[in-house]
């Protein structure tokens, strides 16, 4: 029995770390290439660890004209910030109206708002682009970002759910202090939801971090371009690009949002479990 | 003064129906009569009736789109369920230093998806690649992936697996949910692991396996990222990897036909909703809700 136990204990270790190195392995890769120097990018039989590590397919790209690193990842904070701070408010303040205003109608529109959930972004990829070329926003950063002030279906879910956990009784006896409904919500709700308030930028953050179409649609200029944007042109004339330098400028990319999991992996989890949120 | 309570409800939850009026409802509508219409987008639409309709049904790359599509969520999603629920399973096993194994099969799900298709590239160039490079090691001429219209698909699914990381975790969640005294019963009946599995594990992880598979097929018939980057925005070798977003976008944005591609987008819903209502109804008995 004992035997029978140890060998099923050393089996499962061997296959999670064989899985383990599998799925991280492409990642050092594209390291390791990315510290090759040319030469060695295309030697046969490839290696896997650079022989001569070198950061010249960095500082490459840094001075390329394809892929301008710091500007575009400016645009992207840009998006990503003033998007992120109105998806967070107007979801939080829309969740709170559906957990604790009481009205009329209420359960009808809150059904009608998870149903929209099932609507796919390409249903109204064409119209909202006719809509956003009629106000002259094709070419500016208001489509990727004005859309997020008015919430969305799931991350309004998310927060409801949350906040009809809170006991009402804070909420009451505040009242009776005199709190007004917005002091409860501001005073009371959100400082007590920064969990759920943290998944909600944090997933949202990720999605325009990653959003590769929606720039792709309504961006016109390359000097207004995101990064995941941006590697994907310089990816499409990658026929001039080294690999190298391919590699590089996706680390770049990478590094951040690797920083990002690893210091908030609990609240990944915890939102992706809460959510079942593809991140 | 006291503000009625319908109105502060109507206030508090404005951002949502302000929304939906115009970043979800109104463009419906626009698209339900754009796709009645011939819109070259430089010109004012014409209205055609169900012409867009009628030429999709017998247009050609319209077929293979679908096709495409298809193969790629009937491949994709079984084996992506497998193997997640198959790495959720061991980690869910006792093991001392889960929470490492769980980031590294974790990590490539943060990666964003330009990033992944470029150095999936690069790992799958015959040449150059390390999956070539390590099946030449145990003796096999390697396929030449993505240029080869045969493994192009194969290759998309491939690199599909690697993100996996989602579905995992909530499978992991799913098994922690479990109660163990149900483990317990079973043993104490002389149940074998397998059975275990069969009869314990998978009836309490059915409907996370049901939402988990639901989310996977909408997200099927919206890939784009991923193939527009790898393949450089061409349909691939034979039209091997061109899937309905795809096509819906270069209808859009290449061609200048809003009309038709808004008839593609019309249909493409209509498939996510009975795709959608029929895992329910297939799945109704399979499922088992615990406390139901």
């Amino acid at each position: 029995m004992r035997t029978r136990r140890r060998i099923q204990t050393v089996t499962t270790y061997l296959l999670l770390a064989g899985a383990s190195v599998l799925f991280v392995l492409p990642l050092v890769w594209m390291v390791c290439v990315s510290l090759k120097p040319s030469s060695e990018v295309l030697q046969f039989p490839p290696r896997f660890w650079p022989q001569h590590p070198q950061v010249d397919a960095y500082t490459a790209v840094f001075e390329s004209e394809g892929f301008d690193f710091p500007l575009y990842a400016r645009n992207t904070l840009i998006i990503a910030g003033l998007s992120l701070v109105g998806m967070v408010l107007s979801s939080a303040i829309a969740a709170y109206g559906f957990a604790r205003i009481p009205f009329r109608g209420r359960n009808l529109m809150f059904g009608v708002c998870l149903a929209t959930m099932m609507i796919p972004f390409p249903v109204i990829m064409v119209p909202t682009y006719v809509i956003f070329k009629h106000l002259g926003w094709i070419g500016s950063f208001k489509p990727l970002w004005v859309p997020a002030w008015f919430g969305s279906a799931f991350n309004i879910f998310l927060l409801r759910q949350f906040f009809m956990g809170i006991p009402k009784e804070l909420e009451e006896s505040a009242k009776l202090d005199g709190c007004s409904t917005w002091g409860c919500f501001w005073r009371i709700i959100i400082p007590l939801s920064t969990p759920a308030l943290s998944v909600v930028g944090l997933f949202h953050f990720m999605a325009v971090w990653n959003d590769l179409i929606g720039p792709l649609i309504y961006l016109s200029h390359q000097r207004q371009f995101t990064l995941a944007l941006g590697l994907q042109f310089l990816q499409s004339r990658s026929g001039d690009t080294p690999w190298n330098q391919m590699m590089a400028a996706s680390t770049l990319i990478v590094i951040p949002v690797l920083v990002l999991f690893l210091l908030a992996q609990r609240t990944f989890i915890r939102g992706i479990t809460t959510t079942g949120l593809k991140g | 003064m006291k503000v009625p309570q319908w109105i502060k409800g109507l206030l508090w939850t404005s951002p949502w129906w302000l929304g939906f009026i115009f970043f979800l409802a109104g463009p419906m509508a626009v698209s339900a009569y754009l796709s009645l219409c011939d819109y070259p987008l430089l010109q004012p639409p014409v209205f055609v009736g169900m012409d867009n309709y009628a030429r999709l049904s017998t247009d050609p790359i319209f077929h293979k789109v679908l096709a495409n599509t298809l193969i790629y969520a009937v491949f994709s999603i079984p084996l992506g369920t497998i193997l997640a629920i198959a790495l959720a399973t061991l980690l869910n096993r006792n093991v001392r230093g889960q929470a490492i194994f769980r980031a590294c099969i974790f990590v490539p799900t943060v990666v964003p998806v330009v990033a992944v298709a470029i150095v999936w590239m690069w790992m799958l160039n015959p040449q150059f690649g390390l999956v070539n490079q390590g099946l030449r090691q145990v003796g096999i001429d390697g396929p030449m992936w993505l240029a080869s219209p045969g493994w192009a698909m194969t290759s998309l699914i491939l690199v599909s697996v690697w993100i996996i990381g989602a579905p995992m975790v909530i499978y992991l969640a799913g098994l922690q949910d479990i109660p163990v005294s149900l483990y317990e019963a079973a043993r104490l009946d002389g149940a074998s692991r397998l059975g275990q599995f069969r009869h314990v594990t998978l009836p309490g992880l059915s409907p996370v396996i049901l939402f988990n598979v639901v989310i996977s097929i909408i997200a099927a018939w919206q890939v784009f990222a991923l193939p527009f980057v790898m393949m450089k925005s061409s349909p691939g070798p034979d039209r091997s990897t061109y899937f309905y977003t795809m096509y819906l976008f270069d209808n859009a944005f290449r061609y200048l036909k809003m009309g038709y591609a808004s008839a593609m987008a019309w249909i493409q819903f209509a498939i996510i909703l009975a795709l959608t209502g029929l895992v329910f109804a297939v799945s109704r008995r399979m499922v088992h809700y615990r406390g139901a």
